[in-house]
């Protein structure tokens, strides 16, 4: 039988959720007219240093920060937890690099999604349609695999079925994000966020105490398994591999389009400056504490055969069924607040970047708000009904996803933005060659020189866009002007 | 400020974030591996951690936040997002 204490603290953080889409709903059906894409989709661009900055990390983490890279960090030790600290400049180098350029360019075209932006800067149908499609798939795939995660988490921790976990987070990500549209995510972002803080205080200092003090476990580490105390965890980790996380979770997190977004969103230079520091501190605690927590608790809760479980487990030891109840809702509010945000940019990315751009420019505005809600409503359902028994093929894609959104859109989106000979044909090149190289090099297993597959991947997709802009035709002024006058 | 000065303004200010990620990489390498890279048993130990993890990750940690602080403070400039 569940664990009835465990669900109250989640079932209130869920209604509050909810709260926030109620009342954000309300903003954007005042918004009337034109201005209703621009406030469900991006909300209104509104946000101020703290919501950025929480929204920006929060969708970032994800199941793997919480309960995939700190269950690794229990069977590899400190090794691990160098790999995950690759991850704090994420924030500051997305919004350092892209912000501002992404603020001034999507003000003056409207933009609300990065697609539009693809489209401005490179004026080509084909790319256009290759990145919607990038992102509805992979997408799917990886909101499918967050959905699993979550509902696994929930099984694992208060003994229900895992339907019912599935029905509980599930369909309240869907409905705050179909009622509330960006504004309602990005809040829920953030206080995901503070949720996620707090989750990773609360279990880091339960475990040193369980322990018996920070010096104590290092020691009895030491005793188990030396090698848990080591930069290469013995050998496991190799440098070249360590190394190419640098690009993996660092700079070609540039082309993540979920994160990338949030940089159309934000009020004015203040609120980017703020988000900088802010992110940077954050996510820098949540890498730092989680995994951390894999490898300390290794020595409070041995012999854990499954990685993943070795959260739940060591939650569920060193912590209070009420305490263990708001823990838990640190991993599910990284999970939802993940999905929320790639629901929200993939019915953008139906409405605004295929049916208004193709279907018609004619349709009335109370139709589009009336179909933005559908959309993103009849999305998040289907994601939910694959995730009930997810079908083979999406599991496998998202294997892919997380690389192949970088593969995709890494060079279109950083050379649109600071080469002026950039063009279609490159970025056209650079996205077919990224994604046939990232599956093939992930299928065949090709380590070059020991690193991971993204790295020739980045390489070989930087090549394609520069022999592709100079192949193909010299933009036109108005383009130049646009981007770079 | 025009748009030419506005660019001139972003490029600087992502060279700079560039340099930053830079720094941060140096420093993650430099002390995990220049410290880390021996037997277990030699360690010396910083606040509980193997000083090559406090370095590392800790201090870097903290370094970079300060670091970022002290340059987004003094060097990025309020650009206006709206066209003249």
């Amino acid at each position: 039988m569940g664990n009835i204490q465990i669900i109250i603290p989640m079932i209130a953080y869920l209604t509050l959720m909810l709260y926030i889409a109620y009342r954000s709903n309300k903003v954007a059906i005042q918004t009337e007219g034109k201005g209703f894409l621009q406030e469900y989709f991006i909300g209104g661009r509104s946000m101020g240093g703290f919501v950025l900055a929480m929204t920006l990390i929060a969708t970032y983490t994800s199941a793997s920060s919480f309960i995939g890279g700190p269950g690794v960090a229990y069977k590899l030790g400190l090794g691990w937890v160098l790999l995950a600290m690759i991850q704090v400049p994420t924030a500051f180098i997305t919004l350092g690099v892209l912000g501002k350029k992404f603020a001034i360019i999507s003000r003056k075209i409207e933009a609300v999604t990065v697609t539009e932006y693809l489209r401005a800067r490179y004026k080509s149908d084909a790319v256009v349609i290759l990145s919607s499609i990038a992102i509805l798939i992979f997408f799917s795939a990886a909101m499918i695999a967050q959905f699993v995660g979550g509902a696994r988490l929930f099984q694992t921790v208060t003994g229900y079925p895992y339907i019912v976990g599935l029905i509980i987070f599930g369909i309240t990500v869907i409905i705050y994000t179909a009622v509330g549209g960006f504004r309602a995510v990005a809040l829920t972002d953030a206080i995901q966020g503070i949720v996620m803080v707090f989750a990773t205080i609360f279990l880091f200092f339960a475990v040193i105490k369980t322990g018996g003090g920070l010096e104590n476990i290092m020691d009895s580490l030491y005793q188990i398994n030396p090698a848990a105390l080591t930069p290469d965890s013995g050998g496991a980790i190799a440098k070249p591999f360590i190394l190419s996380f640098w690009i993996l979770v660092g700079f070609a997190v540039l082309g993540l389009p979920q994160t990338t977004i949030r940089c159309m969103g934000f009020k004015d230079s203040k609120s980017l400056h703020n988000a900088m520091i802010i992110g940077t501190i954050v996510v820098g605690f949540l890498m730092l504490g989680m995994h951390l927590i894999g490898v300390l608790g290794s020595v409070i809760v041995p012999n854990i055969e499954v990685g993943d479980l070795a959260v739940p487990t060591i939650t569920l030891k060193v912590l209070h069924p009420v305490l263990a109840g708001i823990f838990i809702a640190g991993p599910l509010a990284a999970i939802m607040s993940t999905v929320d945000s790639m629901l929200i940019l993939s019915a953008a990315t139906i409405i605004k970047d295929l049916y208004i751009n193709y279907g018609g420019k004619d349709i009335s505005s109370k139709r589009i708000s009336k179909l933005s809600f559908y959309t993103t409503a009849v999305l998040g359902i289907i994601v939910f009904l694959l995730s009930i028994k997810p079908p083979e093929l999406l599991v496998w894609i998202n294997l892919f996803a997380f690389g192949g959104l970088e593969a995709a859109f890494l060079w279109p989106t950083l050379l649109g933005l600071y080469w002026k000979r950039g063009n279609a044909t490159g970025a056209l090149l650079s996205m077919a060659t990224g994604i046939a190289a990232y599956f093939y090099f992930t299928i065949q297993k090709v380590k070059w020189l020991g690193m991971h597959q993204i790295v020739p991947t980045v390489l070989i997709s930087l090549l394609a866009f520069i022999i592709g802009s100079y192949i193909g035709k010299k933009n036109d002024e108005d383009t130049i002007k646009l981007f770079f006058g | 400020m025009n748009n030419k000065q506005k660019n001139k303004i972003l490029n600087k200010e992502a060279c700079i974030t560039i340099g930053l990620y830079a720094f941060f990489f140096i420093w993650w390498y430099a002390f995990a591996y220049g410290l880390g890279y021996q037997e277990p048993s030699k360690y010396s130990y910083v606040l509980g951690f193997p000083s090559w993890f406090f370095y590392s990750c800790i201090l870097g940690y903290i370094v970079i936040c300060v670091l970022l602080f002290v340059v987004v403070k003094k060097f990025f400039v309020e650009v206006d997002f709206d066209e003249e």
